[in-house]
Order: structure tokens, then sequence, then C-alpha cells
């Protein structure tokens, strides 16, 4: 062994790769330098734009038509990638290097069964016969911990979750035991509780295989979980590299050290608090500036910094950073925000949702002309909440729980099936049409995805003018100055007065659909996944302005999202909902306390921690959220709760628990004994 | 006071904005990198040009005969040579883009016209009427198109408004297919849903919201469907369905040549020569209007 393990398999040096593009030659990454050693998981981690799928494709050499490598190279058990001729590449390719994407839909032929894509990298590269080669395929599926890979292999990809899938893709690249394994954000697009089991599951295979693994990811608390060392990337540089140990605990670089205090975590004793930020964003690959990368969001930039590009050097032993002034950033300690005063407010219910159904009719195979009983999707059953003034509502959940068509019903885009919505003490209709002008400037909606929030053709000024003009006011010069006045609210400078959404990055589109909603000064603003597809240092600003406009404003907010920290941090009463029912609710405080739920226990152990300390809490939810039309009978989360009690969870629905001081739980397991079953655990988050 | 001086920065910033480069900048960078979209377009502004003015700057009157100089070959007097009643061939083609014009042009837009309305209207609210238009159309794409012209031609009888009706009527329901596709994709975006939750009216929903938004493909698919236009009129003229003599319509002219090609083969050359290089200018043309507003990856 010892010797072999001593030459790293993988060795990037002063890797550079430029573009071309119509408007000049930009370098996308410049002088990255790293290796991996078999058995060795590098995590390489970075925001969008840093640079780091192009680092992926490089390696391997699959960059895009305009893509070169223009500087440095990429060794590979110590043969230059960049020499070898195509036809050997190709055996390289599949052979000696896996991969692992994102989509595991699009990884996968659609048409074609798992098994024999699967058989088909063991014939091609492994020249085994059809049967070895699908004895093989069920061999790497039971590896990859699926359940009854002897029917999956015969199934089409469509026939299986996005997490089942994602297994598949793994078991692919893994079929030639490649000395190389690259997975590039293998988990991002999955739900917690099945990005939970895929981490399990890739920890589990580092053990059994020894490949080196390189694994690319946004998520600095993924990488920290199952990766030896972690390389961080910053607009085509690499800030710091280490062990996880160094990196995460002893940052030696601004960057990471922002990076690592701006994500939200859990605090039990929860007061309102702003989170640290990194100010700026990432620089466009036609503005990378002179010197270090970092220097214009950097707090401790000197003018060195500005004008010299700073080298990686060695700190400790494997441990590397580009900052020149590594030994300052303890600094930058002193700068964590302090707590902001709660406004002390009445509790006076705002938004009262009575009994909400929201179900759409199904097309169910076999049903003819002739069908028997309709069959209905129940994406919203029943349910009940409010909203206090100038106060936040948090609604976490799986994709397919409802919160998102909850939402769509109480802003009136999707009429509900039966139920009752007031809004200060008045009804509302049920769709926006049957709702007086008035109510609909009340409520206003920040959705999801920035890119689609904003028409394109319109200028900032006129998007965010507009409800402005609706309320009747016919001042230009009026709307103007509430135009500016809600852009410099938002942090967005009177510059961006006439431009085109085109021209702005996620975050700040996600700013001007914030704008917009509070232009009608509304009482109740949803914001639907609102930081979801938004970088992490972005993230935490538009968390801290949120803040401080419902600070400002009183507004209260419904703030839906997957990440429980982030709902946490936000919200005062928080909702977990499941199938289309509400399984717990209360103060945020007391949620994300035990005694919980089964259901939020599994989502809370699923999130991955950065500061790992000591053994976790491990429940691990099989399967996913079932489907709508056909709601298991009982508790519906019977079908794959942990602490599942027996017949009566099948049969019976469980009854509403009252805990203390506002604390809601819908379980048969009585209050005090989850509390003693989870409470051991639950000091290890 | 502050408060002033600053307001008047503002404003004065917001007026320097308004100077900034926009999109039209964009459009430009990128239109300068076509070099066969700039020559389509200039061939087909120049036909457009020669039908305005055409008439009033052609050397001969395109009806005047001079039976002495009759079937003459392309010389310094006659570019195109002289047809069989010893007319200018060259003026009867420039005054003839005229009528090409003003039937494959009108017949166009009034089909996108009707067709993006009944597009708009069918994508936006769905339901029963959007699938029985949808279907009816279904029929209507279903006939050969010059099939379809010939028996309505036939049955009103050939004339101006009638072949620009027909024009409309065959390219109607392909605009109506495009524009609803664009607008059944279009009405499910957030910026739609905001501006239904703020109250919009439908009418600032649809013009407003959702009309920007198509502009740029229904441009390109309407100047992609008036070449196609230019053939068919020329082929109903051909047929002689379509304007009649002595209008110097190019489909008519081909085909009174037909029967002169042996002798005096320009006669038929140059009609078919010219409506080839409008319909190939128009087409460069368009495919360089959707490199401009829809650059494939790797364009800015």
């Amino acid at each position: 062994m010892g010797k072999k393990d001593s030459i790293p398999v993988l060795e990037v040096e002063k890797l550079t790769v430029s573009y071309e593009t119509e408007l000049g030659v930009y370098q996308a990454v410049r002088d990255i330098s790293f290796s991996i050693k078999s058995h060795e998981s590098f995590g390489l981690v970075g925001e969008s734009g840093s640079g780091k799928s192009t680092v992926a494709l490089a390696i391997v050499r699959y960059l895009a038509s305009n893509g070169r490598v223009t500087g440095g190279n990429v060794r590979f058990h110590g043969t230059d990638i960049y020499s070898l001729p195509m036809n050997k590449l190709r055996s390289f390719w599949g052979s000696k290097i896996g991969m692992v994407y994102q989509n595991p839909q699009a990884a996968l032929n659609p048409t074609i069964t798992i098994g024999r894509q699967l058989a088909e990298m063991g014939k091609t590269h492994l020249g085994m016969s059809d049967r070895e080669a699908r004895q093989k395929a069920c061999e790497i599926l039971g590896m990859v911990a699926m359940p009854d890979p002897e029917s999956v292999i015969e199934r089409y990809p469509y026939q299986l979750s996005g997490g089942m899938l994602q297994r598949c893709v793994i078991a692919m690249a893994l079929i030639t035991r490649p000395e190389l394994l690259i997975m590039d954000e293998p988990t991002t697009g999955l739900d917690v509780t099945t990005q939970a089991v895929i981490l399990d599951l890739i920890a589990d295979l580092k053990k059994k295989f020894d490949s080196a693994i390189l694994y690319i990811t946004h998520n600095l608390a993924v990488v920290a979980n199952i990766c030896n060392r972690i390389g961080v990337l910053y607009a085509g540089n690499l800030m710091e590299q280490g062990t996880t140990q160094q990196v995460v605990s002893g940052s030696k670089h601004p960057y990471t050290f922002k990076l690592l205090d701006c994500v939200p975590r859990f605090e039990h004793g929860r007061k309102k608090q702003l989170l640290s930020v990194i100010p700026g964003s990432i620089p466009r690959l036609d503005e990378i500036p002179r010197g270090c990368v970092f220097a214009p969001r950097c707090s401790l930039a000197e003018r060195t910094c500005r004008a010299v590009r700073p080298p990686l050097i060695e700190i400790e032993q494997n441990h590397y950073t580009s900052c020149r002034l590594w030994e300052r950033v303890h600094e930058l300690e002193a700068e964590k925000p302090e707590a902001i005063a709660d406004g002390a407010l009445e509790d006076i219910p705002f938004l009262k949702v009575t009994g909400v159904k929201k179900y759409y009719p199904a097309r169910v195979k076999g049903g003819g002309i002739f069908g028997r009983r309709k069959k209905y999707i129940k994406s919203v059953d029943g349910v009940t909440l409010w909203v206090n003034k100038g106060r936040t509502l948090g609604i976490v959940g799986e994709s397919g729980s409802g919160k998102t068509t909850l939402a769509r019903v109480i802003s009136g885009l999707a009429g509900a099936t039966s139920g009752n919505i007031e809004l200060d003490g008045e009804q509302l209709g049920k769709t926006v049409q049957e709702r007086k002008q008035e109510q609909l400037r009340n409520i206003q909606m920040v959705f999801q995805n920035p890119e689609t929030s904003l028409n394109p053709y319109h200028t900032i000024a006129e998007t965010v003018g507009r409800p402005i003009m609706l309320m009747g006011k016919s001042n230009k010069k009026e709307i103007q100055d509430r135009v500016i006045r809600l852009l410099n609210a938002v942090k967005l400078s009177s510059h961006y007065y006439n431009r085109l959404p085109g021209e702005l990055s996620g975050g700040e589109k996600q700013r001007v659909a914030i704008a917009r909603a509070f232009a009608s000064t509304p009482g109740l603003v949803i914001l639907d996944e609102p930081l979801s597809s938004l970088d992490v240092s972005v993230q935490g600003s538009l968390l801290n302005l949120l803040i401080e406009l419902q600070l400002q404003s009183a507004t209260s907010y419904i703030f839906i999202s997957h990440d429980l920290a982030v709902v946490q941090h936000i919200s005062d009463w928080v909702v977990v909902m499941y199938l289309g029912h509400i399984v717990e609710w209360g103060d945020a405080v007391k949620v994300l306390k035990p005694p919980f739920h089964p259901y939020t226990e599994a989502l809370l152990s699923a999130i991955p921690v950065i500061d790992n300390k000591g053994v976790r809490m491990r429940i691990r939810l099989e399967g996913s959220v079932p489907s709508a039309v056909d709601i298991p009978p009982g508790c519906r989360f019977n079908t794959r709760c942990p602490r599942k009690q027996g017949n009566i969870c099948e049969t019976e629905e469980p009854p509403w628990q009252e805990g203390e001081g506002g604390h809601w739980i819908r379980c048969h397991i009585p209050m005090d004994k989850l509390n003693k079953l989870q409470q051991p655990i639950a000091d290890k988050i | 006071m502050n408060g002033s001086s600053d307001e008047k920065s503002k404003n004065e910033e917001i007026q320097n904005l308004q100077n900034q480069p926009g999109k039209l900048t964009i459009y430009w960078k990128r239109l300068k990198r076509q070099p066969f979209a700039i020559g389509g377009g200039v061939i087909f502004l120049f036909f457009l040009l020669m039908a305005i003015i055409g008439p009033l700057v052609v050397p001969y009157n395109y009806q005047a005969q001079d039976i002495a100089n009759r079937l003459k070959p392309p010389s310094p007097a006659h570019f195109y040579g002289t047809d069989q009643y010893g007319r200018d061939v060259f003026s009867r083609i420039i005054v003839g883009s005229r009528g090409i014009f003003l039937l494959g042009g009108s017949g166009t837009l009034l089909a996108v016209v009707i067709g993006a309305t009944l597009g708009l209207l069918s994508g936006y609210y769905g339901g029963l009427s959007d699938e029985v238009l949808m279907r009816l159309f279904d029929v209507l794409l279903s006939i050969p198109p010059i099939l379809l012209a010939l028996v309505l031609l036939v049955t009103i009888g050939p004339s101006k408004p009638g072949l620009i009706l027909v024009v409309a009527l065959l390219y109607l329901p392909i605009e109506a297919r495009v524009m609803r596709s664009m607008v059944l994709s279009l009405k499910t975006k957030e910026f739609v849903e905001a501006a239904r939750i703020r109250g919009e009216k439908k009418l600032y929903i649809w013009f407003r919201e959702i009309l920007p938004n198509t502009l740029g493909s229904m441009l390109v698919e309407g100047s992609m469907r008036f070449s196609y236009a230019i053939f068919l009129v020329a082929s109903l003229g051909f047929l002689g369905l379509g304007v009649q003599p002595p209008s110097p319509d190019w489909g008519l002219q081909i085909n009174e040549a037909r029967g002169w090609f042996s002798i005096a083969p320009w006669l038929l050359i140059f009609p078919a020569g010219t409506i080839s290089l409008l319909i190939i200018a128009a087409n460069l043309m368009t495919d360089g209007l959707r490199h401009v507003f829809y650059p494939i990856g790797g364009e800015i």
C-alpha cells in the first residue's frame, strides 16, 4: 500500500483557463494548484461564478469549445491529461475518472432502462459479457444501498425519484472503480432529507472504495462533513486550502472567514440578530480586480492588497492562504453585528387562515369517461394558521408538502377549494379577481426565482413605480421620489433607476422584487423561498434587509423555505408542513427544541452543520413524500416515520397535543414521551 | 438646502442614466457582426424603396410599348432587355416590386395582427374556446396552401383585396400558434403573477407585461412569413390567379415569358432571379434578426 498512497492521483498545477467570448478573452480560473491522493476527498467550495465547474471540466479535458487551458497542467498519476491522444483520453473517461453531475434526470437516458445504462459501462470499459455486466450492475446498485436492485435495473429513469436516480448515477460512476471520482454539486437539486441520505452514502463509499474524490459544491457545511481537505475558490482564484479542520475552525482568509460567518446557525436562545455579511458581490469576469480578487469586498484590505495579487503561501503544514494579512484575520471577529432591539409588539392577528383546502383534479389512469369517483391532488388539505401584525411566520417542509400552494391560495393566485381567509378582520375573496384593490395592495409576494420575477422589458423604475401608480398616485415627481427611496431601502443606489433586469445580478434582481413588493406599503408580504436560488453571501445580506424592513414598517411576513436554519433565523412562529397538513407549529424557539414532531426531528437531523461537534443524531427518512393523490390513512407521515408506534398510526389521525407556551404537535406519541426520547440526542445538534 | 441639492443631483443622475447605452446599442453591435444579414437587409430595403419610389425613377414607363425594339437582349439602353411588346423589363421589375410588397406585405401584416390577437386570447384564457380554435387551425393547416389559395381565389375571383385576404388566411394559423405557445409560458411567469397580485387589469397584463416579451419573436416570425408570402403571391401570379395583365407582377411576367424562353431567355431569367434574390435577402435578414434578438450560446 504505502507507496501507492503517496503518489497523488490527481495533480493540478497552476491551472489557468480562459474563455473566448465576443467581448474578449477572459480568464475564468487562474493559477489553481491542488492535488488529491487516493482515499482522500477534496472539497472545492465556491459561490456561483467562482469557476469551480470550469476547474472540473478542465481536469477531464472537457471544456466548452470556447474554453482553453492557457497555463499550467493537469496530471493524472503523473501523466499530463492534455498530452494524451483523443482515443487514449476516451478510455480514461469512464474507466479511470468517474463523474457525477448535479442533475440526475439529465445524466441518464430516459429511454433506456437503468440496468442497460449501467451494464453499458461494464461492457465498454471492463470488457464484460452481457450477463456479467448485468450482474455487476445489480451488485453495484446494492453497494449504493439501492433497495431491491433486481427490480430497479428493469426500470426507466422516470420511474425513480430524484434521490434514487442520483444513487444510480453514483453507481454508474463507480462501476469501473475509477481512481478519481468527480462530483459536481451532486445533492444540490435534492430535498434536505434526500441530501442527507446521499451524503451518508458518499461517506460510506469512501470507506469501501479507494477512489480519490473531488467534491464540488457551494455548500461549506456539506464539504465540512465529508471531505478531508478543502479548497476555497473565489472569482477564479484559490483563496485558501487546508484540512477541513484548518479551514473551518482556523480559517486564515477573510473570505472563508466571512463565508462561514454569514450562514445562519441554530441558536437555542434566540434573539433577532442581523447576520454578518460580505458587502458587494463577486466580480464579473470582465472586471476582475488587478490586486487580490477579494480586496474590494474585504474590510482588512490595504493599498498593497489592491495593487498586487498575493500568492498562495503555506502558513502551517498543508494550510495555504492567499491573504497577505492572514495574521489579522481574527480581527474580523469583532465585526459581528449586535443583536437588534425587537420592538415590543402587541400580538394582534393580522391574517387568519381557517380550514383552507386546495384540491386539483387529477388525471388517473383507467378513470375513463364512466370512471369511478374523480380523484384529486390534495395539495393543501385543511390548514389553519394565523400571522400576527409585524411578525414572521415561517413555513417549512420538503417539496410536495404544499407550502407553495398555500402561499398561492393566500395571495389569491389560486382560489381555495374551501376554507376561509381573513385579513385584518376582513373576509378575503378567493381569487384576485374577487378581491378589492385595497385588499390586493395589502398582500404582496416575493418569488423564488429572481430571473423570472421581473419583466425583462421593464426598467427598474417602471417595475417599482407601477404599484405606486396603481395606488392612485399620478404625480410623476412623487412616484420618482418614492421609487428612489425604495431602491435605497433595499440598498440599491439610484443608478439602477433606468436599468433593465438583464443588467442586474440575481441578488440585485431579488432586491428589486422586494422593493416592488414593498412599494404598495402592504401589511403582509409572502416570501416564497426568496433566498434559495441565491449565493450564500448574498442570502445573508438579503435576510438582514428583510429583518430591517420589517422593523421599520411593521409588515407581517410569511416566509416559506426548506431551509430550517434560515427559517428559525427570521421567524417568530414556525409551521411545519407535510403532505398538505400542518404537523407541528408554535413559537420558533419551541418548534426547534424537543419535543419535536418526528418529521421535524428528521428534517433537523438532515441538515449538514459546519462545526460538527461529536456524534450527531442521525435520523434518515427513506423514500420521498407520497403522492398527494393517495394520501396514507391515519397519520400522513406513518409511511416514513422512524418513530412509528404501530397500528394506531396507520388507522387513526393523530390528535393535536398542546405543549407549553404556544406549541402544538400532531402525533400519537405523548409530548413528554417525545421529549424524553429526543432530549438526549438533540443536545448534540 | 441640503435636501434640495440632493434632489437636484438625483435628478441629474437620472438624466444621465437615460443617456446610457441601451438595448439598441447592443443590438447594433450584434448586427455589425452579421455581414450576410446586413447584405440581405440592404437588398431588402432597396426593393422596399423601389416599391415606394420605383415608378418615379425607372428609365421607361413600364407600360410604354416600343414594338420596333421588341425582344431585344440586355444592352446599356435596356439593362434587362425588352419583352414581346418592346417594354423595358428592368422598369417592369422595379415597378412590379410594389405589387409584391403591397400584396405580400399587407397580407402578412394582417396575418400577424389577427393571428397574434387570437393566439394571445386563446393562450391566455385556455379552455374550450382555445381547443376549438386550435383544431380549426389544424384543419386549415392540413390543406396544401397553394390548393387552398386556388380554391379561394377561384371562388371570390382574383382581385388585390382577395389576394391579401388569402395570404392573411393562410398564414394566420401559424402566427396564432407561435403567439399562443409564447403566451402559455409567459402567463405563468412570476412577473405576470406579481401583476395579477397587485390587481392589474387584463389589458395592462396583455399589452405591458406579455406582449413586449413576444415582439422579438413575432418580428422574426413575421419577416420569415413575409418571404413566404412573396413566393406565394408570385406563384399565384404565375398561375394566373394573381394580379391581372398588364400589371408588371413578377409571377405574371414569368408566366408570360414562358413562351418566349427559347428566343428571349432574359424575359424569364430576370424576374425569376429577382424573386430569388428578394427571398434570399429576406431570409438572410430574418436569420440576422434572430441572431440579434436571440443570440445563441457564447454570443453576448
